[in-house]
């Protein structure tokens, strides 16, 4: 049997980032069709702006400081409730036994999952962060621009422990209680970073630029360990 | 071995009321906080006690998870050995004496820093293949323990001298309280875990955690700077006699916590004897309901 | 004096908890120790 070039030319179908993308693309995928987790997200994100937009005057000064943080713990939780379906979806039809006896390398399946909440994620605090405008009546005083790379390197920072968590989690009793328990004890430098860079920006008090180092020291730190040692998560019994 | 205990029991009692007669008889007054201030001879050594216990939780769980595999067992020994050289041997140079903080002899780091490879193959040796899970569950849980009290002590040291119970800049107390966090997260997951791989996942937990400490004491630390608040442990240099009392204390709540730890070590043996009987009654179908917690037999606990 | 509570406190404290936790490596022990029995006598 010959083989075209184009073909030949084609990296192996079982490459880290072909698996990767191939994975990514059918979480969308189903993602998109059922709209789980985006719709309890949002609805559970805008419980929490309603609920702490009761317990502060919006119109005075002082609330610029304490926003930053009310706006990460709506993100936290939200990507809890994301985070805690990652894994039950591969169980339900004994993917992830098919997955482990495939080829296919366990970072691969990894970095789909953690990129797959990621844009989950960011596609929710994009949707939310015009309501938290419009409840709190926000005004950026600082360079408003540095909110991005705050909101990503925060967003793969809860993401990618949260997924590897999640992971360690499933071989367990009381599975939803277990991921936030081990995820926000670790994740406290990187929502202290996330928290004080939003605050320092929304108040242009201070300078973000300290925490946003850290954010990236955090974010390179987790995502070494997390590969290093996803293969002996994914195939603990 | 099973004289030696009481017999140590007894020695650590008299040790332990020695240093409490040192404590509040013959250590001196402090000019600025008065009587009070005595409580840094539980504080502190129960503190370093603590840090002391989870830095060999870290060393076994690491060597736990590369002993799977004979090649990284050997580049690990090599990675922790060039740590210790490198770290002591930098230590000598100027440059990096000036990132020191101040106050800390280089000579004083080199010898902590070449501590790691010593507890490394000490541990190794000392405990060896499965024991070394024993040996992380212990320390983790001991220390816990010892970390609640620096936690409780802490507060009540502080509203008398500050007037507040906690300041959330103050990087001990605070990276002290993720660090208990952390590792009653991992106390948690081993208890709640069914996976036959649960001490390989609670091992990967506290390298996560170890990894998680430098980061949480600098976000700390530039908070601070930022939010300048009371330094609640109390700072700066100490009257020689103070020290004096104050390693004594060290001395006496180490060989205590050294007991602890060898009565829970002797616990956990006798634990997993039980479950190993339970499981061979039931692979041998004696008809007893068996309560193992092993994936052999599925029986909710 | 108030002060002198405080100081009181933490010493107790710091007994309470240590005596807490060597209290249930007690009862555990005995625990085991009768499971232990038990399966002995089973077989």
């Amino acid at each position: 049997m010959t083989i075209s070039r184009t073909e030949a030319a084609k990296p192996p179908a079982n490459s880290l980032w072909a698996v990767t993308l191939a994975t990514l693309v059918k979480d969308i995928r189903l993602e998109w069709r059922s709209k789980d987790a985006l719709n309890s997200m949002l609805f559970f994100s805008l419980l929490v702006v309603v609920i702490f937009s009761f317990s502060f005057d919006p119109l005075a000064e002082e609330s610029r400081h304490i926003v930053g943080g009310l706006i990460w713990v709506a993100f936290l939780f939200a990507a809890v409730v994301a985070l805690n379906q990652t894994w039950a979806r591969e169980l339900r039809n004994q993917v992830l036994d098919a997955y482990r006896v495939s080829p296919a390398p366990a970072n691969a399946l990894f970095l789909a999952k953690a990129l797959g909440n990621f844009i989950f994620v960011s596609v929710l605090e994009a949707l939310m962060t015009p309501l938290f405008v419009i409840f709190y009546n926000l005004r950026v005083l600082g360079p408003a621009w540095q909110l991005i790379p705050v909101a990503l390197l925060g967003t793969w920072a809860l993401v990618v422990n949260g997924t590897f968590f999640a992971a360690m989690s499933v071989r367990t009793r009381s599975r939803e209680l277990m991921l936030p328990l081990l995820l926000f004890p670790i994740s406290i430098p990187a929502v202290l970073g996330m928290v004080a860079a939003t605050t320092s920006i929304l108040t242009g008090e201070d300078s973000a630029h300290f925490y946003i180092v850290l954010l990236l020291t955090y974010d390179v730190v987790f995502t070494t360990a997390c590969l290093a040692l996803f293969n002996m998560i994914l195939h603990a019994e | 071995m099973k004289r030696l205990f009481p017999i140590l029991s007894g020695l650590t009692a008299i040790l332990l009321a020695y240093a409490l007669y040192l404590a509040l008889v013959v250590a001196p007054t402090d000019a600025q906080q008065g009587e009070v201030y005595r409580i840094i001879y539980y504080h502190v050594p129960s503190a370093w006690t603590a840090f002391l216990l989870f830095f060999i939780n870290f060393i076994a769980s690491i060597q736990y998870l590369v002993s799977k595999k004979a090649s990284t067992q050997a580049a690990a020994k090599w990675v922790v050995l060039g740590i210790g050289v490198v770290g002591a041997v930098a230590c000598l140079l100027p440059q990096v004496q000036t990132l020191l903080p101040a106050g800390m002899r280089p000579s004083a780091v080199a010898t902590t820093v070449l501590l790691i490879p010593l507890f490394y193959f000490l541990i190794g040796w000392l405990f060896p293949g499965d024991r070394l899970d024993v040996l992380a569950v212990t320390t983790a849980e001991v220390g816990v323990v010892f970390c609640t009290i620096v936690l409780v002590t802490g507060p009540i040291w502080a509203r008398p001298v500050w007037g507040i119970w906690w300041a959330p800049g103050d990087i001990r107390l605070t990276s002290t309280l993720v660090l208990w966090l952390i590792y009653v997260s991992y106390l948690v997951l081993r208890r709640f875990s069914n996976s036959a791989q649960t001490q390989m996942l609670a091992a990967a937990l506290a390298v996560f955690g170890a990894l998680d400490v430098p980061l949480v004491y600098f976000s700390i630390w530039f908070f601070r700077t930022q939010h300048p608040q009371p330094v609640i442990g109390g700072g700066g240099s100490m009257d020689p006699r103070m020290l004096h009392v104050l390693l004594i204390s060290w001395m006496a709540f180490l060989c205590f916590a050294f007991l602890v730890c060898w009565s829970r070590f002797r616990l956990e043996l006798l634990h997993r004897e039980v479950e190993d009987a339970h499981a061979l009654e039931s692979l041998a179908g004696e008809g007893v309901a068996a309560k193992t917690s092993l994936p052999l037999n599925r029986s909710p606990r | 004096m108030n002060a002198i509570k405080f100081l009181f406190a933490a010493y107790i404290a710091t007994w309470v908890i240590h005596g807490v936790y060597l209290g249930s490596l007690v009862r555990r022990f005995g625990r085991l120790r009768r499971e232990l029995k038990e399966v002995g006598k089973g077989k």
